[in-house]
């Protein structure tokens, strides 16, 4: 059998690029125009695994934990390359804080099984936390290794990686099954031109149920006949629901949040009573005299 | 219902060879402020080996007891001995409140522990306040819960975060946000020597290799920064960035756009994802003013913008604003300097 490696993903608002369109008038960002995104970071693991396919001939497991829709960067991921693709969805998950996030995943991977490796970005641009991935590894009870640049090499039973630390490197030896949080380290692939042909008809089951529905189409039969017929072909994107994966219904969602946010305030970059100054010789002298008045400088 | 926090502050001190990391000690002298408020102690937990004569700092700055965690497999950091030595320390003195700075150590530390303890945990929080809160849809009024204030969304927005389960309730804060206090050298405290008893299984990572260059510019002290962001355009023209900071005696830092040119490297970068200052003056070269950045660098004293876009957002927080291009004014703004001085 295959050594199976799995790499979690996740669909994220472009918090980095605030288009114009983003901002309302009291110039705070409007959340919910942000256009939804492969979480940067997270393409960086899905290289490394990607590239640990090539060089060990594993198998690439990805999965995402979001609503319905989150399925597109899973495509995303068969495109580049990963065997299967896992959707982790359901109402119950909603309003999950890290603990609650991480609890749910681990759920997944126990569902998978024989998982020797998996690999997350360091941090989602929503929440930049970073905290889901070591959260994940205590979770299994797996060692981690966080901010890795490159794995050096893994046998059977180990891994060696290169991760950053403050002012430098390490090279880390742990025992397999691990966890890895990557860093902004290697070049994410495209999506190859091959693999969107093919896989851009990958679908989930709420997908296929929406498009018969769309053709008028509710058969149930017809319905099981597609998904072994895409089974067959590569094209279907698991979609997991709580009871699926065994969560405890206490332990997910809010439920299983610990963290309440008591309030949330937009930033307003606060407008001071800017000295507009000239670029002129006499304007900027004149501020160099003011700032050694004050003895600011000097 | 009504639930009353008890325990003391925890202050994990980071280490590295002995040396205490800064961060450590500025939440100390937040730990020490977050108990007087509460009516309990602040306390450390430091954990290394060969750490004796090493740990004076941390009374001077305000903790009564330090646990001084001692074992081989816990220098160099590793994170298995470390959370399992942690967890260990924390159910036997379950403190209400845990802090941890927002290095990349705690930030990996900090969720295998909290993960460990079904704790909540909040990650580079700004602030930290002790007021009470009220969870209106599970009906439970908590009396002095920690505030976790923090940037989240890319810093758009700033969320106030209440851990409601079990103590402690564990954040990381990030570096240079909490101010130190004058040392008190005069202050002593308790000692608490511990050896862990790591299991095996904690002990199953091995550092190989380690290559570590001491970090060679400390941005958190300098008085004056100059700042070189993307609108500089060339590594070439960041020249121009060095040499208004050395005219001035300033030191020279960057926004973010500017690392990832390849212009100058991260520990020169203010802002969210770099180094939070407050210098006396702060001159922004060609820095378009993201929120990212302007959370590392708007309290400083006196900030100069120039930008050849005269609707780039630094203008709004800049107390003096120079339209123009960097070629023309940088220059300009040298001589006009040595001639006064």
């Amino acid at each position: 059998m295959k050594r199976q490696l799995m790499v979690f993903v996740k669909q994220v608002p472009d918090t980095k690029n605030i288009s114009g369109e983003a901002m309302t008038p009291e110039g705070t960002v409007n959340r919910s125009a942000l256009p939804a995104i492969f979480n940067p970071e997270d393409l960086n693991a899905l290289e490394l695994g990607l590239q640990l396919k090539e060089r060990y001939n594993f198998k690439v497991t990805v999965a995402t934990m979001g609503p319905p829709n989150a399925a597109e960067v899973l495509r995303e991921c068969l495109y580049r390359g990963a065997d299967e693709a896992i959707l982790i969805t359901d109402r119950a998950f909603a309003g999950a804080d890290t603990l609650a996030t991480s609890y749910a995943l681990s759920c997944c991977v126990k569902t998978v099984q024989n998982v020797d490796l998996i690999l997350c970005g360091r941090q989602a641009i929503d929440g930049d936390t970073a905290q889901v991935g070591p959260q994940l590894a205590e979770k299994l009870k797996i060692p981690q290794i966080a901010y890795v640049e490159e794995v050096i090499s893994i046998s059977d039973k180990a891994i060696k990686a290169k991760r950053a630390i403050e002012g430098g490197y390490e090279v880390i030896e742990s025992p397999l099954p691990a966890l890895l949080t990557v860093i902004d380290a290697n070049e994410p692939r495209s999506a190859s031109a091959k693999g969107i042909m093919k896989f851009k008809k990958a679908k989930t089951r709420s997908e296929l149920a929406k498009l018969l529905r769309d053709a008028d189409y509710t058969d149930a039969q017809a319905l099981a006949d597609k998904e072994s017929e895409m089974t067959a072909k590569n094209l279907w994107i698991h979609e997991w629901d709580a009871a699926k994966i065994q969560a405890d219904v206490n332990r997910i969602g809010l439920k299983g949040s610990p963290t309440k946010v008591k309030k949330i305030e937009n930033v307003v970059l606060k407008a001071s009573k800017v000295v507009s100054i000239e670029p002129t010789e006499d304007g900027i002298n004149g501020l160099i005299r003011e700032l050694i008045e004050d003895h600011t400088l000097g | 219902m009504t639930m009353n926090t008890k325990g003391n502050v925890w202050i994990f001190i980071e280490q590295e060879g002995g040396k205490i990391a800064e961060v450590s000690l500025e939440l100390v002298c937040k730990g020490t402020e977050l108990a007087k408020k509460l009516g309990v102690v602040s306390e450390a937990v430091i954990l290394g080996d060969h750490l004796d004569g090493k740990i004076d700092s941390i009374f001077h700055y305000g903790c009564e007891t330090v646990y001084q965690v001692e074992d081989q497999a816990l220098e160099p950091f590793t994170v298995l001995p470390y959370a399992q030595a942690l967890v260990k320390l924390l159910k036997q003195h379950k403190p209400n409140i845990l802090l941890f700075g927002a290095t990349l150590k705690g930030r990996e530390l900090a969720p295998r522990v909290a993960s460990e303890m079904l704790c909540g945990l909040t990650a580079d929080c700004t602030d930290l306040q002790i007021d009470d809160f009220e969870d209106k849809v599970n009906k439970v009024s908590y009396k002095d819960k920690l505030m976790q204030i923090r940037p989240a969304f890319g810093g758009n927005i700033i969320a106030t975060i209440v851990n409601t389960w079990d103590d402690p309730q564990i954040v990381t804060v990030r570096e240079g946000v909490m101010k130190l206090t004058a040392p008190d050298t005069s202050k002593k405290g308790k000692v608490v020597k511990i050896t862990p008893e790591l299991s095996d299984e904690a002990r199953v990572m091995k550092v190989i290799k380690r290559v570590r260059k001491p970090r060679t510019v400390d941005l958190k002290k300098a008085s004056i920064i100059v700042a070189g962001g993307y609108g500089v355009g060339t590594k070439e023209n960041f020249k121009l960035i060095e040499q208004l900071a050395e005219a001035l005696g300033g030191q020279v830092a960057a926004s973010r756009a500017a690392v990832d040119a390849g212009w100058i490297n991260h520990d020169y970068q203010v802002g969210q994802t770099g180094v939070t200052v407050r210098p006396k003056l702060y001159i922004a070269c060609g820095i378009s003013g993201s929120v990212q950045h302007v959370a590392g660098m708007n309290e400083s004293a006196k900030i100069i913008a120039i930008n050849n876009d005269p609707g780039a957002p630094i203008f709004s927080v800049a107390h003096y604003g120079i339209v123009g291009e960097l070629n023309d004014v940088v220059p300009k703004l040298i001589k006009a300097f040595k001639a006064k001085v």
